[in-house]
This record gives C-alpha cells, sequence and structure tokens, in this order.
C-alpha cells in the first residue's frame, strides 16, 4: 500500500495472524483486510462492524443482492480492487457469474428483477451525482421496492463509498482472479467481522 | 432495536469515533477532511479533495507530496479515512432524506 505503516506497521501479533493466514490459506491477506487490522480503535473495528451489519445483517436482499450492489457502487466509482472482489463474491453467491457481468456491462438490459434494477439505477445516480431526490426513491418504491429495502440498500452504498475511496487512495494491491476468488470464499462464510 | 437502527448505529459509531475521539490529526483538521472543507498544506488539501470528489486519480505521487509537506503517515492515514466516511455520510443522508421525502414522512425512517 502507499503508505509504509500500511504495509509494515502492524503489531507482532497482528503480523503473525498475516502469516498464518497466507501459510494455510495459500493466499496472503487481501489489502481491505489487512487495513482494518492498522490502528483498529480508529477506524477497522467500527468500520467492519458497519459494514458486516449492511452486508450480512438483516435484510429482504439476499447477500447475493448485496454484493452485486456493492460491485455496482464499485463500478460506477472506477474502484478497481472492490470491483474484482465483489464481482467475484456476487458471482459466488449467485452461483452465476454471467449475470453479474451483464449488470456491470450493461444495468438496463440485464437479466434481474426490476426491483433490483431501479434499486442500482438509484445508487448509481447517488454515487455519480452525489444527490437523488424524492423522484428518483418514488421511481424505485413504484417498482416494487419497501422503504426498508432502499434503507438497506443506502447501507449497502455507504459502506462502499467508504471501502473504494480507501482502496484507491492507499493503492490496494490487486490479486488476480485466484486471489479474489478465495477472498470471495472467505467473505461468502465469514462475512466482514 | 429494529434491523436499520443497528446498520445507522454503526454508522454513526464509525463517525463519531473518527472525527471526535483521540488521533494524530487534530479534530479540527478531521473535521475540515470530513466536510471537505479545504485543509492546509496545499498538497494536503489537493490529496484530501481528490478522495472525497474523484479518489480513482488519487496517485502515490499525492501521498508523497503531502508527505514532503510536513504530514505524517498517520495523520495522512486519519485524515484520507476522514474524507472518505464525510463523502459516504453524505450520500448517505442524502439518499435517506430523499427517501424520507418521497414516502411523505418528515424524517427518515428509522430516525429516533
Amino acid at each position: 500500500m502507499r503508505l509504509d505503516i500500511l504495509d509494515r506497521g502492524y503489531r507482532p501479533g497482528t503480523k503473525l495472524l498475516f502469516a498464518l493466514i497466507r501459510l494455510f490459506s495459500g493466499h496472503p491477506l487481501p489489502d481491505a483486510a489487512r487495513l482494518v487490522f492498522y490502528r483498529p480503535d480508529f477506524y477497522g473495528a467500527r468500520a467492519k462492524e458497519f459494514t458486516h451489519e449492511a452486508m450480512r445483517g438483516p435484510s429482504a436482499w439476499s447477500v447475493g443482492d448485496r454484493e452485486l450492489m456493492a460491485a455496482y457502487v464499485s463500478t460506477v466509482n472506477d474502484s478497481a480492487f472492490c470491483v474484482g472482489a465483489h464481482t467475484a463474491t456476487a458471482s459466488q453467491a449467485y452461483q452465476d457469474g454471467p449475470r453479474v457481468a451483464a449488470v456491470l456491462a450493461d444495468l438496463a438490459s440485464a437479466p434481474i428483477a426490476e426491483p433490483l434494477r431501479a434499486t442500482l439505477r438509484m445508487l448509481g445516480r447517488l454515487t455519480r451525482e452525489g444527490r437523488v431526490g424524492a423522484e428518483d426513491m418514488r421511481e424505485v418504491l413504484a417498482a416494487g421496492v419497501t422503504p426498508q429495502q432502499v434503507q438497506d440498500a443506502l447501507a449497502v452504498c455507504a459502506a462502499f463509498n467508504i471501502t473504494n475511496r480507501l482502496a484507491d487512495a492507499f493503492g490496494f494491491a490487486l490479486p488476480g482472479p485466484e486471489g479474489f476468488a478465495a477472498g470471495a470464499r472467505h467473505l461468502l462464510k465469514r462475512g466482514y467481522r | 432495536m429494529p434491523d436499520e437502527d443497528r446498520k445507522r448505529a454503526a454508522h454513526r459509531a464509525l463517525v463519531e469515533r473518527v472525527l471526535g475521539g483521540e488521533g494524530r490529526a487534530s479534530a479540527e483538521q478531521r473535521a475540515r477532511a470530513f466536510a471537505g472543507d479545504g485543509l492546509a498544506p496545499p498538497p494536503l488539501d489537493a490529496l484530501i479533495g481528490k478522495v472525497a470528489d474523484r479518489p480513482a486519480q488519487v496517485t502515490e505521487a499525492d501521498l508523497a507530496a503531502a508527505k514532503a509537506a510536513g504530514c505524517t503517515e498517520d495523520q495522512l492515514f486519519e485524515l484520507v479515512v476522514c474524507a472518505a466516511v464525510g463523502r459516504s455520510t453524505r450520500l448517505y443522508e442524502a439518499g435517506l432524506a430523499a427517501l424520507a421525502e418521497a414516502t411523505g414522512d418528515g424524517r427518515p425512517h428509522g430516525a429516533a
């Protein structure tokens, strides 16, 4: 990463943990997972709680839907690490990589349900333009999305508008397809805590 | 506690910690990075502005310039986090406010 403290500034016990994970999983811990170990009282501890709640807490959206929202927001932000990580995770969650790829290539024509399409469109506008209006929300609600689902989607959007920025500012290394797939398996098994 | 309150409470806890807790950057600097209010020295201001508005364009040179202007790595870590959390918070609040308006509710859902 672009700050030396984020590469080498961890406590000895944390460095040992990183080494053990690398040994037993065959993959280095991705930078997104390393970052939350740096001075966790400042950022990581609460960031993990919020992200886990948004991505794995109770919601009418499936885990796959929320991972797709994460991948979509990351695509709008052009955040390469997060696009790779959450494309892999959504693809595994749905067991349908082509559907995820279709959404990221062209939301309007992708084979997904209208409530999810309308929600992704709104999250994209909010992320891209920094604002949405009541009219945008009425369109989402008219597509059959409940107010609670809108709130849940906004939490996912908030979480990834943080993570995308940190990934790009700190320069998270791109692990490659195998590394992303391994990370996705971990996120589906354990979540973000 | 309803589920949505847990999501928003978790977000609020993160915001309160990065702004109000102990830090290597001053609370005033962290608040300015969060709000996008401008910071000195200029290379730090340029970096923090990019983090908020066009993060994919941040480069190694942006961080190096802020360090050369006197910022420590821990200060940069904190201020980049604050800029990211601040931008995200504005998006979250804008979305919730638009939803409240659309549903005819006078306040965002789940607000106390």
